[in-house]
């Protein structure tokens, strides 16, 4: 079945260090209300929920189900969750809206990192067998990155702290961020990348109603069309890629029809400065585009919702008219390991 | 509303995996200081040596030795290392192309700093003193600038092959119940059992997780419920849990608190285990020092009428 999905709705919560007070459903259940009343629908006229969350930033088994108080989980939802950031889930909910069994969709995602070490926790996704003993954190394998591409010539030092002060300072219009204004570029966390280089560790969520054909026009002054998405994988061995590169993001991107015509606006999940370098290039971004005018992920980085925020960013300058075209992407893994890109348009005005 | 609370959380597991083939002659080869990769279709050598080509995804296993003497292809300097890494002192991480394989190795790389590592200086590897067959049995790798090592032609086969490996991981949590759990453990602590209703359809839930599972709302408000209550369903215990102190057989029911619209659980005891029995009317019995009811016992009441509980089976 060829039908038109969009982006209807999107929210976030405030992004901050810690949310010692709330648990997950209470920092998730403020988000979940306002996309729902931004188009007026209840949780029981939602056709499919979905959603992205690990277990590992909260430590204990099964912890989306406790989330899902939040959305009246209650017989005959269709749901379903993704270990994977929230965009993954999105794909799922427009997968599901494309087949027809469904008309609209809620997807959200959350994460908790302040609980725990998430540079330690993060090794735990790596290859158990010959990687993940030697415990590499998230900033250490981010940091080989850099300097490939360092040594490659691509970019330098100070043209990485460039890209944290534009984000930063980018961020200063978006109340929801976590680091906003002009922040430190900082010292070494590992050489060759600063503090200024690497995402703000803190707790977030976001949610997005998605919808199909004209019951979108229904719910939405100007939907934001999603006209592509797609997402592929790179070899979970680190070596055996070549780091300054990313064909995984060229193919989706080419199957998600970036490609076919320029975008206006582009929101990259690069939490850390050398990964939008890698993303840019491969994406075929100039100057003419507007990248991460959120701040993108080194602004404000929620594990899990961090990549469904770069998706929701894009929809929401399309549903403001500030944007016509706008490609969002979202990474998972170490070092771009697994990348999804998505076209979204509004109707021609 | 009181303090929030907080309680250090640690998880810890000896995560145990079988090896395939060529994972385990791999790392049978490193107790034995033999370095071994695998051919892909392309005829490159990937080291570490994968089961699946990274191209085609066929199944390969065409093992070939490569020496113990390789190229860092980029680096990374840790000026603090962090639990479980390979050093214990300041170290970079590095990605070794062994001399003989096209792919890189991450590991360590012990040198006194930053100045004294670069992208294509040549490494050799350190074996640990203790090897078991583990990616560890490489204690790190040092600066090297000798001839490359002749690798002696090693097929891969060995006596005793490891085929497993235990790779004990553990994660430090603070968990923090948020705000309607820290209510609920608060108000135990002052022997009252407390839930939250929900704006919408009224029901009570105990313990109250902050929301409505059949509503998706917030709940607000504390709602006293209990002290008694109603059994609405049990089993009988006969296996002895490792670490409880609990004799066998004993109960563990489902107890609607009176007031409450979810049946919680909890051990019942001060009553036969065999005239246990759903109506049972019980109450909670607090022990001196305890955050929570030790077990719940029979009030003595009569039996609460079936349809008085019939919707909270």
């Amino acid at each position: 079945m060829n039908r038109e999905i969009a982006v209807v709705a999107f929210a976030q919560t405030d992004h901050r260090r810690t949310s010692d007070a709330v648990s997950e459903v209470e920092m998730l259940m403020p988000v979940l209300h306002q996309v729902l009343e931004r188009t007026g629908l209840k949780t029981a006229d939602i056709g499919f929920t979905c959603s992205g969350s690990s277990d590992y930033l909260a430590g204990r088994a099964f912890s989306f189900t406790l989330a899902l108080d939040g959305v009246g989980a209650w017989p005959p939802i269709s749901e379903s969750h993704v270990e994977m950031d929230g965009a993954w889930a999105l794909y799922e909910a427009w997968v599901k809206l494309r087949t027809g069994d469904a008309d609209t969709a809620l997807v959200y995602s959350y994460g908790k990192s302040s609980p725990g070490s998430v540079r330690d926790v993060l090794t735990r996704q790596l290859d158990p067998y010959y990687v993940a003993p030697l415990w590499p954190d998230s900033v250490a394998l981010a940091a080989l990155q850099a300097q490939a591409l360092i040594d490659a010539g691509t970019t330098d030092e100070p043209a990485l702290a460039a890209v944290g002060a534009r984000s930063r300072a980018d961020a200063e219009a978006n109340s929801h961020a976590q680091l906003r204004g002009s922040v430190p570029q900082g010292d070494y966390l590992v050489r060759p990348l600063r503090t200024g280089d690497c995402p703000p560790i803190g707790d977030g969520a976001a949610a997005v109603v998605l919808a199909a054909g004209e019951r979108a026009r229904g719910l939405c002054e100007r939907p934001a069309w999603i006209r592509g998405i797609d997402h592929r994988i790179e070899a979970h061995g680190i070596g055996v890629r070549d780091l300054t590169d990313s064909p995984s993001t060229r193919l989706a991107a080419q199957r998600a029809g970036a490609y076919e015509r320029p975008v206006d606006t582009a929101e990259l999940h690069a939490p850390f400065s050398s990964q939008e370098v890698i993303l840019r290039e491969v994406l075929g971004l100039d100057d003419r585009v507007r990248v991460n005018p959120s701040g993108g992920a080194l602004a404000a980085n929620p594990i899990m919702a961090a990549g469904l925020i770069r998706i929701g960013e894009a929809a929401a300058r399309i549903h403001r008219g500030e944007s016509d075209r706008a490609l969002a992407h979202a990474t998972s893994g170490p070092c771009l390991q697994q990348n999804l890109v998505a076209v979204l348009e509004g109707d021609p005005r | 509303m009181s303090a929030i609370l907080k309680a250090p959380l640690t998880v810890e597991f000896p995560f145990t995996r079988s090896l395939g083939p060529v994972q385990s002659a791999f790392l049978t080869g490193l107790r034995e200081r033999v370095v071994l990769g695998v051919r892909a279709g392309d005829g490159r050598v990937v080291v570490p040596p994968v089961e699946y080509d990274p191209v085609t995804a066929e199944e390969i296993r065409d093992l070939v030795e490569v020496a113990s003497t390789g190229t860092v292809s980029t680096w990374a300097w840790n000026h603090e290392p962090r639990r479980g890494q390979p050093l214990g002192t300041p170290f970079a991480w590095v990605l070794v192309r062994l001399d003989g394989a096209d792919t890189a190795l991450l590991h360590a790389l012990d040198v006194p700093g930053p100045d004294a590592v670069r992208t294509g200086m040549r490494v050799r590897l350190r074996w640990a003193e203790e090897r078991s067959g583990a990616i560890t049995d490489i204690a790190c790798f040092e600066p090297y600038d000798g001839e490359p090592e002749e690798p002696a032609g090693h097929g891969g086969e060995f006596a005793e092959p490891v085929t497993g490996i235990v790779a004990p991981a553990r994660l430090d949590y603070t968990y923090a119940p948020g705000r309607a759990q820290t209510g609920y453990i608060n108000a135990l602590a002052e022997r009252r059992n407390v839930g939250e209703r929900c704006p919408s359809c009224r029901k009570v839930y105990v313990p109250p997780r902050g929301a409505c599972p059949t509503c998706g709302v917030a709940t607000a408000g504390q709602v006293e419920v209990g002290p008694g209550g109603t059994l609405t369903t049990f089993c009988i215990v006969n296996i002895k849990a490792k670490n409880l102190d609990i004799e066998v057989p004993y109960v563990y029911g489902h107890i609607a608190l009176d007031g409450a619209d979810l049946a919680l659980h909890g051990r019942i005891a001060g009553i036969p285990y065999d005239q246990v029995r759903i109506g049972l009317r019980v109450e909670p019995v607090w022990t001196e020092g305890a955050r929570y009811p030790d077990h719940y016992r029979p009030t003595g009441e009569p039996d609460a009428e079936h349809d008085t509980f019939k919707e909270l089976l």
